[in-house]
């Protein structure tokens, strides 16, 4: 089920926990209705991944996460047979032969060996076969330049042809998310065929409603104070801001501790909850961001 | 659609284009698409489709927002601001890189250089050159090629010795029907590390700016997916794209063109942080063997400097510093900002004279 504009798209987004701003709703509604793939930036912890998830769980769909890293190959990213039973089933059609004392038909034999039961389907072939499907690339500034290429062709086709059983085509082609951290820039030519959205931090008023959808049990009084204190820290120029993600931990790590507002002190004890760097941590406890006004 | 909305469309691409953002045929094609999908009475509907269809980076978006407003606002776009000063700025920059002015003009020089062994050339520093061995020392910068040493990868290749390859081995025996095979083995593939240049263009580095990034251009160009070149002024500039360019004149101009701040003052501790910030933590100074060249003047706090400097010793595999001041006789690392970062750098280099750049591609390629 699409949902006909992106505001309704929002609204489907919202029933699954994930509230997304115009730009992005209409990203992810542009997606689907032109069956583009798309590509997002921005700061860790912005909620790229979530987004990927919650557009599926919106649209009913299937999801499959393919995590990119340096060296990633067709065997990690698209299929593989599993060897070690093909010889499995080879020895036992063997043994029961020769228990029955006649020969194997070894041309019924090899081909029984590339049945689909011995294929191993990783991510992208998964995403191929399972239909409606969400697919996240995560993180393809990670992989190599001829993965890109590679990524390409799948997604230009959605099918792929694996020679000893023929070709596997989508139903319908999977929803493509990709991620990327901007460590290495990303090729032209699969970013021209994609749809690109920086995603922002979240406003005051929307973190704050990420929060309490996120954790309903806290008090609206901590999601707004955490929100805040957040908020004021990306402001402090640290090594690596809070995204939604930290601002979440924060909140439930102060819940458990009972607080119902932001102590000071609970919220020095938590900090390595939100900043994950000793300077960032010195620098927002001389600040006291949650001090507000 | 009414063809009256798709030349619209099209102009506003065209707007966009010549303010820098690269929003070719197939981009356009996407806008006029998603338009389409959308109902576009809002006028937001008809922001958000053109920036998810013609923007590509985060350097884009405030392009777009300005063309968006000024073409839809109904004012005339204005011309992209920086585009005519810069190219002024890389012409000065060429004409300065040779402190005679015009070198034609001294007939006498020139005959004189011509006589010159390649080898005075070698160590004549790059900041005083007629144009006749400008010229000389551009062709033989070229032919440099810097390369980092490899590092052990995470992958392997197939060999003769090394540890066995499970995967080719069950293959073997597969095609034997499962009867044993001679075993496969292979080894780690090594990797060769990334290379990040990073260039001051400030005032004080400009007699130097010409053929450092000559360098850089060779580097590039010799590995364009595993270099990366920005150059520190005021502000952090990506030019890595500008020096794929396969001309070196070429690639120059479009590095002049890119960068808004040459000969402008140093900030070097904030364009290093920016530097750290949006590129080096994210992975490309991680484990990349990074090369800074600079005189070393901030005018800043040089604690600043350090810290950043601290930082990126920590990301980086190796931090080569390289000072054109260095090369001179009774040169001593006294200026503040040199100081500061002294304790973080693995190598300490010239780079003033051909030779001394010949020095740094051996420092580069040492692991």
């Amino acid at each position: 089920m699409i949902p006909a504009t992106p505001a309704a798209l929002a609204e489907a987004l919202a029933g699954v926990g994930y509230l997304a701003d115009d730009g992005l709703a209409t990203a992810g509604h542009l997606a689907l209705k032109l069956g583009r793939p798309l590509f997002l930036e921005g700061d860790a912890g912005v909620g790229k991944t979530a987004f990927a998830q919650a557009l599926a769980s919106a649209t009913g769909a299937h999801f499959v996460r393919l995590q990119c890293y340096e060296g990633l190959d067709a065997a990690q990213a698209l299929y593989d047979w599993d060897f070690p039973r093909q010889i499995l089933h080879l020895r036992t059609v063997e043994a029961a032969a020769a228990a029955a004392g006649d020969r194997p038909d070894t041309a019924a034999l090899e081909a029984s060996l590339y049945d689909r039961r011995f294929l191993i389907a990783r991510p992208l072939l998964q995403a191929l076969e399972l239909s409606p499907c969400v697919l996240l690339v995560d993180e393809i500034d990670r992989a190599d330049d001829e993965f890109e290429a590679f990524l390409l062709e799948i997604l230009a086709d959605a099918a792929i042809t694996i020679p000893e059983l023929g070709r596997i085509a989508a139903t319908t082609p999977p929803l493509t998310v990709l991620t990327s951290n901007r460590t290495r820039e990303v090729h032209d030519a699969l970013k021209r065929r994609c749809l690109y959205h920086w995603v922002e931090h979240p406003s005051f008023a929307q973190e704050v409603a990420i929060i309490r959808s996120r954790l309903p049990e806290v008090t609206e009084r901590l999601a707004a104070d955490v929100a805040g204190a957040v908020q004021r820290m990306r402001q402090l120029d640290l090594i690596k801001a809070p995204g939604v993600a930290e601002a979440i931990d924060w909140t439930s790590a102060l819940a458990a501790l009972g607080a119902r507002e932001i102590d000071p002190d609970l919220a020095a004890a938590t900090l390595g909850a939100v900043l994950k760097y000793r300077e960032d941590a010195e620098r927002v406890k001389t600040a006291q961001p949650w001090r507000s006004g | 659609m009414s063809s009256d909305l798709t030349s619209v469309l099209v102009g506003f691409a065209r707007t966009l284009r010549n303010a820098g953002v690269h929003a070719t045929g197939e981009r356009v094609e996407a806008m006029v698409a998603a338009v389409d999908a959308l109902d576009v009475s809002r006028p937001q509907d008809a922001y958000w489709a053109g920036r998810l269809t013609l923007c590509g980076e985060p350097d884009d978006l405030p392009v777009y927002d300005a063309a968006f407003a000024a073409y839809f606002g109904g004012r005339a776009p204005s011309p992209p601001a920086a585009s005519v000063p810069a190219k002024r700025r890389a012409v000065a920059l060429f004409a300065q890189a040779d402190p005679n002015g015009s070198g034609g003009e001294q007939a006498g020089d020139d005959l004189a250089v011509a006589a010159s062994t390649a080898e005075v050339l070698r160590h004549r520093d790059l900041g005083v050159l007629s144009a006749a061995e400008r010229d000389e020392v551009r062709r033989l910068v070229a032919l440099l090629a810097p390369a980092t040493a490899a590092r052990p990868g995470r992958r392997h290749r197939p060999a003769r010795g090394g540890t066995v390859d499970p995967p080719r081995t069950v293959r073997r025996m597969l095609r034997q029907l499962g009867e044993p095979a001679r075993l496969a083995r292979r080894e780690r593939r090594d990797k060769p590390r990334r290379l990040v240049l990073l260039l001051d263009v400030s005032g004080s580095m400009a007699p130097y700016a010409d053929a450092l990034l000559r360098f850089s251009h060779a580097a590039v160009r010799r590995r364009p997916t595993l270099t990366e070149a920005f150059t520190l002024g005021t502000r952090l500039t990506r030019v890595t794209r500008a020096l794929r360019h396969r001309d070196p004149d070429g690639a120059l101009r479009a590095a002049g063109e890119a960068i808004p701040d040459w000969h402008g003052g140093t900030r070097l501790a904030d364009s290093l942080k920016a530097f750290l910030d949006r590129w080096g933590q994210r992975g490309t100074a991680r484990g990349a063997v990074v090369v800074l060249f600079s005189d070393g003047w901030e005018r800043g706090d040089p604690a600043l400097l350090a810290a950043q400097m601290a930082r990126l010793s920590r990301l980086a595999h190796r931090v080569v510093w390289v000072n054109p001041h260095r090369g001179k006789p009774g040169y001593e690392p006294l200026v503040a900002g040199m100081a500061a970062a002294l304790p973080y750098l693995d190598d300490f280099v010239a780079g003033h004279s051909l030779a001394a750049l010949e020095e740094l591609v051996r420092v580069i390629s040492r692991s």
